[in-house]
């Protein structure tokens, strides 16, 4: 009898542990689930019922040739940013994991210091900084063009600036997992090969490289799905423009949602970003692994 | 160590260090930009060198804005969910990590599938319900949406999976049940991770832009991220005014990461699951 007693105490005890967590999910989380799918079989505005569509939404995404402006945008962004950033940061991690001390600490700064700051004050900084008339790099990019350009109302320049923008926003962060992920290398590792006469470059290649590939495919990976889910910058910087040049998903499903009162279709864009962000990720994260075997 | 070796070493450590500052370098001319008049700003001879100390686009940008509004309301938001979200965070990993119940599996499973829906493809239906609740242009609609963050649950599972039996033992034999175990315990053992999440939740919260964004159409409600947007609207072009204003929205998180740098360093080695 006291068991029995003990064991139901105990698993109330255990429910009551989750329930703040569970009911919070579900409302907030579970909920919109279902009702994201839900809604994008119905043609219903942002607010209020909508009738049964079945897969028109659907169907009409697909020929509506702004997703697929929208797919290759993100896409493109992908490219501009995921491989370069985690370059860079790998080489400044490289870079500052060598200083020690209190000139290590202040080269961190240096380079993390724009990751704690709101996307907003980094976007108004750069719009200063490449500002037609007046920015400071205006010189510089005449330098290579001949003219000033006005990056965020040139459907050449857009992409690229905004992915400039969102490496030196965001690479603080991919410069920490790499400088953790140096500091677990054990020291003996080193010293052993340095005894084996190992050059430099070597040393890279065979110890720090190999062993430090988990922490490159965790960055590639994390680095993949925020790029796909790319919104904030593009909409404060060019607004998806000029002539839709940066138009990319969570835009559109913003603007039909909220702008266009699409309710419905929104939540279809909603749901192929997801299914997309998922797919991608799954792929991406056992190539990665394959090409972590091979080392 | 030769001569040669030296010399490299010293070079190398310089170019980290130019490149360190040509990195902070918009920073820093943000700020040169903020303490000039506004004529300065757009004239030939403003130099990269700060050659003026003007303030009044700080106190116009204190007194003319909303900002005094959406610092309180940065502030409230971002410290209510960061508490919920490690308290409740912290219960559910512990009677994952801990206890045996009808669907624990299932939960799990829940969480650790919850951490690849992007929360963005969800903004339509959340939306809708936060309308639902009334709760469009008020702090329960910021904090709502943002209560979800399952990396809680899986960092602090991690480490309550790796507490040593024995330490449950003193407390069981005491009569203690799993609340006074989670909460003088475990929770103390692991002040290190609280520390790490809650700095992680913070900042991420602060610096959340689009849900707060669509929830919150009235300026008095704003959040810092979204409020500074319509200094924009509001001013013009209007450098100095505009850069006063954004590292006013900067300074608090930037503050608060200088003073304690290493613990912010450590939160995300840890959060992130590189550093155990």
């Amino acid at each position: 009898m006291a068991m029995i007693h003990n064991r139901s105490r105990h698993r109330l005890t255990a429910y009551s542990l989750i329930l703040p967590f569970v009911a919070i999910f579900a409302l907030v989380f579970g909920y919109p689930v279902i009702e994201v799918i839900r809604m994008s079989f119905t043609d219903a505005p942002l607010i209020g019922e909508g009738e049964w569509v079945g897969w028109d939404n659907y169907k009409r995404l697909f020929s509506d040739r702004l997703f697929y402006t929208s797919v290759i945008n993100n896409g493109y962004f992908v490219l501009l940013t995921v491989v370069p950033t985690t370059v860079i940061a790998l080489m400044i991690s490289l870079a500052v994991n060598r200083l020690s001390g209190r000139m290590q600490a202040l080269a961190l700064v240096f380079f993390f210091t724009p990751y704690v700051l709101p996307v907003s004050v980094v976007t108004q900084i750069w719009a200063w900084m490449l500002d037609f008339q007046f920015g400071i790099l205006q010189p510089v990019l005449e330098f290579f063009t001949g003219k000033p350009v006005p990056v965020f109302k040139n459907p050449f320049w857009v992409m690229p600036a905004v992915a400039l923008v969102t490496i030196w926003w965001t690479n603080g962060f991919n410069v920490l997992l790499f400088i953790a992920g140096l500091r677990n290398i054990p020291e003996e590792l080193y010293e052993a090969a340095k005894l084996d006469g190992a050059t430099r470059r070597q040393l890279f290649f065979r110890v720090t490289w190999p062993l430090l590939w988990p922490v490159t495919a965790l960055v590639l990976t994390l680095q993949l799905i925020l790029q796909l889910k790319i919104f904030d910058q593009v909409y404060l910087l060019s607004e998806g423009g000029p002539f839709n040049s940066s138009y990319v998903l969570l835009l559109m499903v913003y603007r039909e949602a909220f702008q266009l009162n699409n309710g419905g279709y929104a939540a279809a864009v909603s749901l192929v970003l997801f299914l997309l962000i998922v797919v991608i990720s799954v792929l991406q994260f056992q190539l990665l692994r394959v090409g972590g075997k091979d080392k | 160590m030769t001569r040669q070796r030296r010399i490299e070493n010293a070079a190398l450590t310089g170019l980290t260090m130019v490149g360190g500052l040509i990195w902070v370098f918009p920073l820093y001319w943000a700020f040169v930009t903020s303490i000039r008049s506004e004529n300065r700003v757009v004239s030939d001879e403003a130099g990269l060198l700060p050659d003026e100390f003007n303030l009044s686009s700080y106190i116009d940008a204190l007194f003319n804005s909303s900002l005094i509004d959406w610092y309180i309301n940065s502030i409230g938001t971002s410290v209510i969910v960061t508490a919920i979200v490690l308290v409740t965070g912290m219960m559910c990993a512990y009677a994952l990590s801990q206890m045996r119940f009808p669907g624990r599996k299932l939960l799990y499973l829940v969480v650790l599938g919850s951490f690849m829906v992007p929360a963005q493809a969800l903004v339509v239906p959340q939306f809708v319900l936060m309308n639902d609740m009334g709760l469009i242009n008020r702090w329960g609609g910021i904090i709502l949406p943002q209560l979800v963050v399952p990396v809680v649950i899986i960092v602090y599972k991690q480490f309550f999976d790796a507490v040593p039996k024995e330490m449950k033992e003193a407390v069981v034999l005491d009569g203690g049940g799993d609340y006074t175990l989670l909460f003088r315990v475990y929770l103390p053992l692991n002040w290190g991770i609280t520390t790490a999440l809650g700095i992680i939740t913070f900042i991420m919260t602060w610096n959340a832009f689009l849900w707060p964004f669509l929830v919150i159409t009235t300026e008095d409600m704003m959040t810092i991220p979204v409020g500074i947007t319509q200094v924009n609207d509001a001013f013009g072009v209007a450098y100095a005014r505009i850069m006063s204003v954004a590292l006013l929205a900067a300074a608090p998180v930037v503050i608060a990461y200088l003073i304690f740098q290493k613990r912010v360093t450590e939160a995300v080695m840890i959060s992130s699951g590189v550093k155990g």
